[in-house]
């Protein structure tokens, strides 16, 4: 007996198209690269007069933030009108006394509204698959970041920044500068960079922030910056959180910066045309010089643009899978 | 009442009893083996030709809910769906609501269980009041009320200071302690074993650590003190090394293991299901590997339940959101004997861990088949199935083994020449 | 059924576009192709009119169709690519084949996302005369009537050929 789980692909439909977008674990490299392709032809889109398109017209897609953020709600909420959806935001305290009750109470509510699709972003680990498995499995789920799990459209827009940058990925060194540890960002860029090819992924941090077992992901970590970034093509630095300094992960945001924040002179270190990414919002003087964050081979602002695209792509890449499965499951059942 | 048993192979681990013989109850004991009594007329008489006949499991860790949590599970639900796994005799800790700290609540729990029948049920009382850790429960009271031995569970002791002085408390009237050896602070928010699975899920660990700082700091006033102490649940395999270099220096500690963690690793989390949610949490495959190991060696000389039925609201959040256990006393002995199937234990071994192991940990006067003895038994069929979850009785449906076959089905129970389980 | 040979069709056609601007007053007409026969229709096209080198702008419509809900995305989406601002000029829209009209449908609603031309002229290689919208080409290379289980492909780039396919029997 083996009473363990077989791995199902929860978020792929029956032909292997996406139907929810929880993580990017699973998901095989020609998909990641139709997700990109896709992306690229929205961002056609976003630089025209008219920056809107009736593919998703009649569609209702709700964003339910369980956890702060607004990067990331307004530009889902923009990649959801530019495909004219129509859109609900809800930003839901967690501080009510039953955070799983509210969770299901709340989606089952607004599954009833006859939305089509959420996007979720939930402080717990593994939300997005909760709810895509026991809540509304018929509605597309798109995980807007989960925990310290994953963060799947963010690692698709820093791919989408990459590949628009570099190109391709099979010949590039990647480093994943800061909050290894904390960070769903890095989680989903670590498992894009390698589904993509990419045959040099490094992350730098103290030990403290560096997860056990991070060699799974295929990457050499590094606890010294000047090695790590090393003729490096791309530098991803992360937020380090104020909160960081309390319980001993680390004394200071000043000694974090004079170890491992990103200054012009570090900077140097890597090809002299690599570029500087960031999942933002930035603390300047903590993780990253204000000359860097602002400088030439920063492509930070890139990656915004980038990120409504990448969401459009999913949102409508997702909401075509689930629908392809629904007409699969009534023909089944004739 | 004067039962026979006929034609089952009898295997008491205890004395080693490994033969096809009759077994005669009387009076709610075991009146003799083999041939029965002269004028011995049985009232009641039960073929078990092809059966096993062992004692009645002890479990020394079955989570009963009440008082207070019965929306999880209640004593009559839990005791007979212990009785269904093949358990005459089981522990329940001491969290319950009220907690385990009067004799009023022992009194409580006892009369319930008499009332419900189904398995013999010996209290753990609270070491610490409301094992809030500060200050010390009546423990003599809780003793005199039905206590087998005291814990604190995975709540800590406020300092080293009460902790030691508890222990020395206890060691003077030779009462046991059970310990639950986690270190509060380095578990602090964990939901997973700290290794590759819980990093790649960005669930926060629990390091091996958590265990054998706290076990080490245990084991050595433990020593200090001279106090009776049984570990419950060790779950690394650190863990249990150190508990077999304390008992090969003479230290008399036993301890126990969830029979879930002898089957599971922490990678049944991919996925996040909520079931595989448990404290101490499921560790590598090389610590469950340890524990598998230390079981047949008789380091671990028993294997408990650690049963924790919930209601399913409990279980339908996100993995972090979900309160942590396994309802599975329920399935004990079936899913005990996937570690013969799967050649990992011979079977009286197994069954010497499933009873007179864990009734000398807590010096609980049952687990053998001799003559004088309680007629608890257990009759089971090792060559049948039980699908999991078929006829399930606990209230609590958290178990990921539902719908799984499992090797072996209990046929009868028998709690003090009585039948408490028949399937 | 015999097809008709795509070059004597462009050559037609040329003729066709350029008396159609003539007669419209149109001059220095724009050039849109539709993702992908169309694009390559579009370039034999100008290359027959002695153009080659005038921009050709690419439309993609996959954002743009009304099938969505039963179709889903296409999954290979190339963006759109139009080289220049089509607000008041006069536009050539091309296509290899016109059948039901929806495909120009999506084409128009998306030119129209790029600004208000001054005019649309649709001009087809093949109309397969089975109408769902009215729509028809204002330059056409031939009318073909097929049975209702055939369709007819377009290869190319070059050089462009026509295919005739059965659809499989549908249940």
């Amino acid at each position: 007996m083996t009473p363990t789980d077989a791995k199902r692909p929860l978020q792929l439909n029956d032909q292997g198209q996406l139907r929810h977008f929880l993580s990017l674990d699973g998901l095989p490299r020609e998909l990641l690269t139709e997700l990109l392709d896709t992306a690229d032809s929205f961002l056609e889109v976003g630089a025209r007069a008219v920056k809107k398109v009736p593919l998703l017209r009649g569609k209702t897609v709700c964003n339910v933030f369980f956890e702060n953020s607004t990067r990331t709600r307004t530009t889902f909420e923009l990649a959801a009108k530019r495909l004219s959806a129509d859109v609900i935001t809800l930003n839901v305290s967690t501080s009510s006394t039953s955070k799983g009750e509210t969770l299901f109470d709340t989606l089952r509510n607004l599954e009833a509204m006859a939305a089509d699709m959420f996007v979720v972003r939930h402080a717990d680990s593994g939300a997005a698959h909760f709810i895509a498995e026991h809540v509304c499995p018929d509605v597309a789920i798109i995980n807007g970041g989960d925990g310290r799990h994953a963060h799947p459209t963010q690692g698709m827009l820093d791919m989408l920044t990459i590949r628009r940058h570099k190109g391709g990925f099979e010949n590039l060194s990647v480093a994943i500068v800061g909050d290894i540890l904390h960070s769903r960002v890095a989680r989903s860029n670590m498992l894009a960079l390698k589904t993509l090819g990419c045959p040099d992924i490094r992350v730098i941090a103290p030990k403290t922030l560096l997860p056990v077992g991070i060699e799974q992901y295929g990457v050499r970590a590094y606890t010294d910056l000047a090695a790590g970034l090393k003729d490096v093509d791309v530098v991803i630095m992360l937020r380090l959180q104020r909160e960081r300094m309390q319980g001993g992960l680390l004394p200071s945001q000043g000694e974090f910066y004079k170890l491992y924040g990103l200054t012009e002179q570090r900077l140097a270190l890597a090809k002299p045309d690599a570029i500087v990414m960031h999942p933002g919002p930035i603390n300047r003087g903590v993780e990253i010089e204000s000359a860097v964050a602002d400088g030439a081979q920063s492509v930070i602002l890139n990656q915004v643009t980038y990120g409504i695209a990448i969401r459009m792509a999913v949102l409508s890449m997702a909401m075509s899978g689930q629908q392809a499965q629904r007409q699969f499951a009534q023909g089944d059942a004739q | 009442m004067k039962v026979s048993i006929h034609g089952a192979h009898v295997i008491d681990p205890s004395s080693g009893l490994d033969r096809v013989c009759d077994i005669h109850l009387d009076g709610g004991r075991i009146a003799a083996l083999g041939a029965a009594p002269d004028g011995f007329d049985a009232e009641q008489q039960i073929a078990a030709h092809g059966l096993i006949a062992a004692p009645g499991l002890v479990d020394l860790a079955v989570s009963l809910r009440e008082p207070g949590y019965t929306r999880k599970g209640n004593i009559a639900s839990e005791t007979r769906a212990a009785a269904a796994g093949g358990v005459t005799s089981l522990c329940c800790p001491p969290r319950t609501k009220p907690v385990v700290d009067t004799p009023a609540v022992v009194e409580l729990i006892l009369d319930r269980a008499a009332s419900a029948g189904h398995a013999r049920v010996f209290p753990l009382g609270a070491l610490s009041k409301g094992l809030e850790g500060e200050q010390l429960a009546e423990l003599i009271a809780l003793r005199d009320a039905g206590c087998v031995a005291f814990t604190n569970g995975l709540a800590p002791m406020a300092n080293n200071r009460v902790l030691r002085r508890a222990l020395e408390y206890a060691a003077t009237f030779d009462l046991t302690v059970v310990f639950k050896s986690q270190d509060a602070d380095l578990a602090e928010g964990g939901l997973a074993h700290e290794g590759p699975t819980a990093s790649f899920l960005g669930l926060p660990g629990i390091p091996e650590s958590a265990e054998t700082v706290a076990l080490s700091r245990d084991l050595l006033l433990v020593e200090q003190s001279g106090v009776r102490a049984h570990f419950s649940q060790l779950s690394s395999a650190r863990g249990v090394e150190m508990i077999a270099a304390a008992q090969a220096r003479g230290l008399p500690v036993t301890a126990d293991v969830a029979l879930y963690q002898l089957i599971l690793t922490d990678e049944a989390l991919v996925g996040f299901s909520s079931l595989y949610h448990v404290q101490p949490p499921l560790r590598s495959r090389a610590d469950r590997d340890a524990l598998r190991e230390a079981v047949k060696s008789g380091v671990v000389s028993a294997i408990a339940s650690h049963h924790q039925p919930h209601e399913p609201d409990a279980k339908l959040a996100p993995f972090g959101a979900t309160e942590p256990g396994i309802s599975s006393v329920e399935l004990l002995l079936p899913l005990a004997l996937t570690l013969v199937e799967d050649g990992l234990l011979d079977l009286p071994t197994l069954l010497a861990r499933l009873t007179c192991g864990p009734a000398a940990a807590l010096r609980l006067p049952v687990g053998q088949l001799g003559v004088g003895a309680h007629a608890d038994l257990v009759l089971f069929d090792a060559k049948a199935q039980t699908l999991a979850g078929e006829h399930w009785l606990s209230r609590g449906g958290n178990s990921p083994f539902i719908g799984h076959c499992l090797p072996g089905a209990v046929r009868y129970t028998l709690q003090g020449g009585r039948i408490s389980h028949q399937a | 059924m015999t097809l008709p040979d795509p070059a004597a069709l462009l050559a037609r056609m040329a003729a066709e576009l350029r008396a159609h601007l003539t007669r419209r007053g149109i001059q220095d007409p724009l050039f849109v192709g539709i993702h992908t026969g169309g694009v390559w229709v579009a370039r034999a096209l100008l290359e027959e009119l002695g153009q080659s080198d005038t921009p050709l702008g690419v439309l993609n419509v996959s954002f743009y169709r009304d099938d969505f809900s039963r179709h889903g995305l296409h999954p290979q989406v190339r963006p759109s690519a139009l080289p220049f601002d089509v607000e008041d000029r006069h536009l050539v829209l091309i296509d290899d084949v016109l059948m039901s009209g929806r495909t120009v449908r999506a084409a128009l609603n998306a030119l129209f996302d790029y600004g208000r031309p001054a005019s649309v002229t649709l001009a087809c290689l093949l109309d397969l005369d089975a109408r769902e919208l009215p729509i028809r080409a204002d330059v056409l290379g031939a009318t073909l009537s097929l049975p209702p289980d055939q369709r007819v492909k377009l290869l190319g780039p070059a050089p462009l050929a026509l295919e005739l396919q059965t659809l499989a029997a549908s249940h």
